[in-house]
């Protein structure tokens, strides 16, 4: 309230008191020492574990293992190379499972006893395919489903992986969508549908927006989730970074290509969780009501 | 338009003096001076928007002010090397739309402060919780959920809460303008009597009825200052500035 353009844009001569100075002054004052303070601890603690770790008995052993240079930069293209399989993967599950998800959480909302073989359904898919440990659907479908040999559908391990992840993965972001869609409040569809706005037209145009505003910070954890868990789908013999990463460690048992695999996930994945931390802030609060 | 900043003088409880605030170009407060004394009822009036709700804020240190002085409790609160907490453990406060708790019950919002920031060991704490609830006619809902209370009996609450550490002086931000019209009263007759009590009130309101009744001291808030101030009679019946007139006959006419 105190921002009303009624008090907005009043002009005045203000100049800071003495005691204003003096105050601002302090705070500086406060803000350089706490900030030395800072630097200097951050140093010394690092300084600390560093020398730690480097005068260790074993440092030496671990830094060939882990960190060889010229090991690194053999295999980055190999690994490189499998980490764009993983992109790919990634970019395709996260469409389908968006897609995926969200029928499933529409179908578990739906209200009405006609509804109840949706709900039913949605349910049970919920149920099944979040207690089944993802390895298990990958196993179950990853070498199963190309020995099916079933017309129409392609025998690659890679198709068969993505929908072991996407079936996996629409069951939790299907909950999501589902909170997402049970936190606008009653009122919301009342208002809609006061409005002559039908079911549907009410859960498109009213309900859904203000749910995917909410939930948009969860998924995008879960994206960042499945980024990682894209990686799982080594397990089938796609050459993926990972699967990369363990084809050229397999020659010399020098296990730096993992370490570069590792690498290049974390670099994957910082920029999306910044990204997400940074939308998680612009929206705000947007919980219970309440005024201010 | 400096801040005058002078030694305090002894007896008001709370002195404002050239207080500024203002949120990025937008100034709030140009320069508010205000005094309250102990036992005394200032209330503040103005349009919305005009500034009451951060005024309070700045007196219970929710905002950092831009320049000027408060003093509270002859003790300068603006220095920044104050302790916020401790000031405010001293003040209470009550907000427009109650802020109680949901996860609490009724004697769990009045009892919080006292257990967790005066240290009251839990026995002492309810048994004064209670005889807060008493005093302002909610004992029997002592375990009720705050979201089973009407408007009127949660706010009833919020000023329990506020009032059962002994502060100081209460700030009370509007605390009528969420309920509804039969509501109000019990609101105001409780703000009455604890006035009559002896209680400091700080208060923002748009009942001019309770103004009228109950304030000491009435300032109306326009154009970032204290515009015109004086006793309830005549500043709500005879006021001397064009824009008071104005702002009131606005108000009366809805």
């Amino acid at each position: 309230m105190s921002r009303d353009s009624t008090t907005s844009g009043l002009v005045d001569d203000w100049a800071p008191s003495a005691a204003q100075r003096e105050r601002d002054a302090w705070r500086r004052r406060q803000t350089v020492r706490s900030t030395g303070v800072a630097a200097l601890s951050t140093v010394l603690v690092l300084g600390l574990a560093g020398a730690a770790v480097v005068s260790s008995p074993g440092f030496q052993r671990v830094r060939e293992t882990y960190f060889s240079w010229d090991k690194a930069v053999d295999s980055f293209p190999a690994v490189l190379e499998g980490l764009w399989l993983n992109i790919r993967v990634m970019a395709l599950c996260a469409v389908l499972i968006v897609a995926l998800s969200l029928v499933i959480a529409i179908m578990r909302t739906v209200r009405g006893p006609v509804a109840f073989p949706l709900r039913l359904l949605g349910t049970v898919y919920v149920d099944v395919f979040r207690g089944l440990p993802l390895l298990l659907v990958l196993f179950l479908l990853g070498f199963g489903g190309p020995a099916l040999n079933l017309t129409g559908l392609p025998r690659s391990a890679l198709f068969w992986g993505c929908s072991a992840l996407v079936l996996s993965y629409s069951a939790y972001v299907a909950e999501v969508f589902r909170a997402g869609i049970e936190s606008v409040h009653p009122s919301q569809r009342l208002a809609g549908r006061a409005l002559g706005l039908g079911y549907a037209q009410t859960l498109r145009h009213v309900v859904l927006p203000q749910a995917w505003r909410r939930v948009l910070p969860p998924l995008m954890n879960d994206l960042v989730s499945l980024q990682k868990d894209s990686g799982l789908i080594a397990v089938l013999g796609v050459v993926d970074a990972i699967r990369a990463a363990q084809i050229e460690t397999a020659r010399d048992f020098n296990y730096t290509p993992y370490v570069v695999a590792g690498v290049l996930f974390i670099c994957l994945t910082v920029p999306m969780a910044r990204l997400t931390d940074w939308f998680a802030r612009k929206q705000g609060f947007h919980g219970a009501g309440g005024m201010l | 338009m400096t801040a005058a900043v002078e030694p305090e003088r002894t007896g008001e409880l709370l002195r404002l003096a050239g207080v500024r605030k203002s949120f990025g170009g937008n100034v709030v407060l140009r320069s508010v001076d205000l005094e309250v004394h102990p036992g005394e009822c200032v209330v503040l009036i103005g349009a919305s928007g005009s500034g009451k709700s951060t005024l309070l804020r700045c007196v219970n240190l929710l905002e950092v002010v831009d320049d000027g002085l408060i003093t509270f409790d002859g003790r300068d609160i603006t220095d920044p090397r104050v302790d916020g907490d401790e000031v405010r453990s001293r003040m209470g406060m009550v907000f427009q739309a109650y802020n109680l708790f949901p996860h609490l019950t009724v004697l769990g919002n009045v009892t919080l402060a006292l257990r967790k920031v005066h240290g009251v060991p839990a026995g002492e704490a309810d048994e004064r919780g209670l005889a807060m609830l008493e005093r302002v006619g909610l004992a029997g809902r002592a375990r009720s959920r705050p979201d089973d209370l009407s408007g009127g009996q949660q706010q009833r609450v919020a000023i329990a809460r506020a009032l059962v550490s002994s502060p100081r002086l209460m700030l009370l931000d509007e605390v009528t303008s969420a309920l509804d019209p039969e509501l109000v009263g019990e609101v105001l007759d409780l703000l009455g009597e604890l006035k009559d009590d002896g209680v400091t009130m700080l208060v923002n309101t748009h009942e001019m009825g309770f103004a009228r009744e109950v304030a000491d001291q009435v300032c109306f808030l326009h154009d970032g200052v204290v515009h015109e101030r004086g006793a309830p009679e005549a500043l709500l019946g005879d006021p001397r500035e064009e824009r008071t007139r104005a702002f009131l006959s606005r108000i009366r006419a809805s």
